[in-house]
């Protein structure tokens, strides 16, 4: 199957990593898992601070689905258990040991859905796939209609998601396979055309091409087969899958990653190999021009990641580390009427548009201020989804459950909004508004 | 300099400082002169350079051409009726003249109310009023009292746009609706012979302007509804099509040249500001329904004498085609929507101004009509695609 999506936005930004760049190892000090990445999961912690833990062994479990863990990707000790209000777990670091040791393991038994499904949960990967409506961790108790995986990440200066699973090529079948038995429908594999990965033959290649969001999977299930109410999907990448293999096959999954320091900031953009979670301030040292000063670090990529502090750590899912200018101590005289062509911008209102193929170093600055919705239409532009984002957006901030739902809320997940949000001239927090409907119908409906 | 001195007077703005009362005015100014350097602090960490100030300035930009020709044909009309003679400067400087004094009273009460609500609402102000200060001028007659511009405007913005929560709340287009206000609050002085021509001297520019028997100051389409079919100019010479494109003819301020038009037309497309969607099917609509009444002519209906093409020259058809049916707050948001929109005002122009001899001209209310019924437009499209996720769903659950 091909898609072309014609809608959507390739954002050109400096500090892109060069094809062929040598790669680093890097193992951290300590990690940080921060349980608000996993959505729809609640924390309940089976660790306490100055416990040791060795690899795959369980750090917390979710509340309603015990059987649904979140594992440590590093064997060491439990340095803190951060809270915020309410006792709430804000993040579990782990001070890495400097010995190895043998990594726990599930017992894993691949004759039925129910073993694969506990193995998954068990192993600490259950928590890495999404399912939609609602842009959650799948509950269990749901049989998926059909299961999206993208290969490949389209969001700015993204890493190539190929060269982190190079040779794995048994995980991933493993995993494509396991998946298959899961749900009703198919597994869909998104893939640029130039992947020729040999896919088993359970699963359905598509070959998608076009500007970003084309590589999020919830983008390529809506093209392919949207979700209905009433029904479920799950969506991942190709890593999480080789992950799901590997836990399979030997009872433990992987946990290193690629990470790309990327951004206008970054002295040399470079690909460090390093572990999930992974303290930032080890993977950007010595790489930052200037000082951190008015500097934002971004753990992923400019469109959806986390701004962290310097002392923060690598959040899932992202692989990807963005350093750029905070603005906030930048003076533009009347920036309004600029004529200068330095002024990224997708309107030909500025005269960027001589230079389409210019790469730019953007601030953080919203660049003007706050308003109602005056524009129509420019949201389309880069919506690649048959959702009327204006609609929606209305919908959610009236509260109104039914139009949401008429309006495909099931759709869609905050991620899916992130270039509408980048374009709005009237600089409104879309994808904010998104997870607040989402979490809003889920607490509704519940 | 400008920059420490403002970080200096900011205290005294902010809550408890003494001139709190004007926080929104000082952040108003302070936000005009410099870009706001306040970071994304949620989703998206950077932002397109596109703001809503950048979007209204493009809009005054491309209203330049109108304002600077309607300035010196107010001058020009003016010197053709006193029978005097001057040069292009001199007639430009007599309509800056006649335009200054309307285009600051309009932009004094507009903009007060829009300080005095945004200050009351403790919001940033809005920059809406850039672009309808200037059109509330440029679509009123030059001989409209200034204070009736000053009552019109201050009824539109505040209860056409202020009412209902500000710009990007509003149902119908704030400068048409001052307009409109205008016309059935006073129709002696908005329309009939008098009121397209300015008629005194100004600081020893100009002429005082009286009508040879036989002629007098009305537009094209005054004339035509009046009965005439032979259009003819203030002094009684024939009017080519040439004339009206170029807009050398009586006429509100702004709407006269249709050449200045396009020019404004072209940048709003370009740049993208305003939706070619609706721009086209205006015209579309024009058009359409222009060449309807044109195969059909009636002597009770003299307008239907008018080839489709000077349909769209004359009046206010193409001014209100570029700058008011695409005004996005108040026109279709769907993309097909917006088709519907554009051609159904083009439409509705055209029928008003040949088959209701009342109304010489259409075009300001088909706008307001197709305003109203935007939100209708967009409901049914919007159910369109409701009803595809709908069968879908069921078709999907089976």
């Amino acid at each position: 199957m091909n898609i072309n999506f014609r809608r959507g936005l390739d954002l050109k930004i400096t500090g892109g990593v060069a094809e062929g760049a040598p790669m680093t190892t890097i193992t951290p000090r300590s990690i940080a898992i921060v349980p608000d990445d996993f959505p729809g999961f609640t924390a309940k912690l089976d660790v306490k601070p100055g416990d040791t833990v060795t690899t795959g062994q369980t750090l917390m479990h979710d509340k309603i689905f015990t059987d649904i863990n979140i594992v440590s990707p590093v064997t060491g000790t439990v340095r803190d258990v951060v809270r915020g209000e309410r006792r709430k777990i804000l993040r579990v670091v782990v001070d890495t040991a400097e010995t190895s040791a043998e990594p726990s393991k599930v017992n894993v038994d691949t004759t039925s859905a129910e073993y694969i499904k506990r193995a998954m949960m068990q192993g600490g990967v259950w928590v890495l796939m999404r399912q939609r409506p609602y842009d959650i961790v799948p509950s269990p108790e749901t049989v998926p209609v059909n299961i999206f995986v993208t290969a490949f990440d389209s969001a700015p200066l993204a890493p190539m998601l190929s060269a982190e699973v190079t040779g794995k090529d048994a995980e991933i079948c493993a995993g494509l396979k396991a998946l298959a038995s899961l749900t009703t429908g198919k597994v869909y594999v998104g893939v640029r055309a130039s992947n020729q990965r040999a896919l088993p033959a359970e699963v359905e290649r598509v070959e998608i091409s076009g500007p970003h969001p084309a590589g999020n999977a919830g983008v390529q299930a809506s093209a392919i087969a949207p979700v209905n109410k009433g029904e479920t999907i799950w969506t991942m990448d190709i890593v999480t899958v080789a992950r799901i293999g590997a836990l399979l096959l030997t009872g433990t999954a992987f946990w290193n990653t690629h990470v790309a320091v990327t951004g206008p900031d970054v002295i040399t953009p470079t690909v460090i190999k390093t572990i999930i979670g992974a303290d930032i301030d080890q993977l950007i040292a010595g790489n930052v021009t200037d000082t951190l000063r008015h500097k934002r670090i971004i753990s992923g990529n400019i469109l959806t990641g986390h701004k962290v502090s310097e002392d923060g750590y690598l959040r899932y899912p992202y692989r990807q580390i963005t350093v750029m200018d905070e603005g906030d101590d930048t003076d533009e005289f009347m920036g309004w009427a600029s004529l200068s062509s330095e002024k990224m911008s997708t309107s030909r209102s500025f005269f960027s548009w001589l230079t389409p193929n210019k790469s730019y170093a953007p601030d953080a600055r919203l660049l003007g201020g706050k308003r109602s919705m005056i524009m129509s239409g420019l949201y389309d532009k880069v919506m690649p989804m048959d959702i009327i984002p204006e609609y929606l957006i209305k919908a959610i901030l009236s509260g109104d459950i039914d139009r949401m739902e008429a309006l495909g809320i099931y759709e869609v997940a905050p991620e899916d909004f992130a270039l509408c949000e980048y374009i709005d001239p009237s600089k409104l927090e879309l994808q904010k508004i998104v997870r607040q409907g989402l979490d809003y119908l889920r607490k509704e409906l519940a | 300099m400008l920059r420490k001195y403002l970080n200096k007077i900011k205290p005294n703005f902010e809550p408890g400082g003494k001139l709190h009362a004007f926080q929104s005015v000082f952040e108003g100014f302070e936000s005009f002169l410099y870009t706001p350097n306040s970071t994304s602090q949620s989703g998206t960490h950077v932002h397109d350079s596109l703001d809503s100030k950048r979007i209204m300035i493009i809009v005054v930009a491309a209203l330049m051409p109108c304002l600077i020709f309607g300035m010196f044909n107010t001058g020009y009309q003016n010197y053709l009726c006193a029978g005097i003679e001057g040069s292009v400067w001199e007639k430009f400087a007599y309509g800056f003249l006649a335009l200054l004094p309307r285009i600051i009273v309009t932009y004094v009460v507009g903009l007060g109310i829009e300080f005095i609500v945004a200050q009351w609402r403790k919001e940033e102000i809005q920059e809406g009023f850039l672009v309808t200060g200037i059109l509330i001028p440029l679509i009123c007659p030059i001989e409209t009292p200034v204070w009736m511009l000053a009552v019109a405007t201050a009824f539109s913005v505040i209860f056409v746009k202020e009412v209902f929560g500000g710009t990007g709340y509003n149902i119908f287009n704030v400068a048409l609706t001052a307009r409109a206000f205008l016309f059935f609050a006073y129709p002696a002085q908005m329309s009939g012979d008098k009121a397209f021509i300015a008629s005194e001297p100004i600081c020893g520019l100009g002429g005082t302007v009286t009508y040879a028997d036989g002629v007098s100051g009305a537009t094209p389409l005054g004339q035509l509804a009046t009965g005439t079919t032979e259009l003819t100019n203030a002094v009684g010479e024939p009017i080519s099509t040439l004339d009206a494109f170029l807009g050398l003819i009586p006429g509100s301020v702004g709407e006269t040249s249709t050449l200045c038009i396009l020019i404004g037309a072209a940048l709003l497309l370009f740049t993208g500001i305003a939706s070619w969607k609706i721009m086209l099917s205006v015209f579309a609509g024009g058009l359409a329904m222009g060449s309807v009444a044109y195969l059909l002519p009636s002597a009770t209906y003299p307008g239907s004498s008018l080839t489709p093409w000077d349909q769209l020259l004359y009046g206010g058809f193409a001014f209100a085609a570029v700058f008011m049916a695409t005004d996005p707050v108040t026109a279709a948001r769907t993309g097909a929507g917006k088709y519907i929109y554009g051609f159904l005002v083009g439409v509705i122009a055209i029928i008003i101004r040949v088959y209701n001899t009342g109304y010489p001209e259409g075009a300001m209310l088909a706008v307001l009509l197709m305003n109203a019924l935007a939100p209708l437009i967009d409901y049914c499209v919007v159910q369109v695609n409701i009803n595809r996720r709908m069968r879908r769903s069921r078709t999907g659950a089976q």
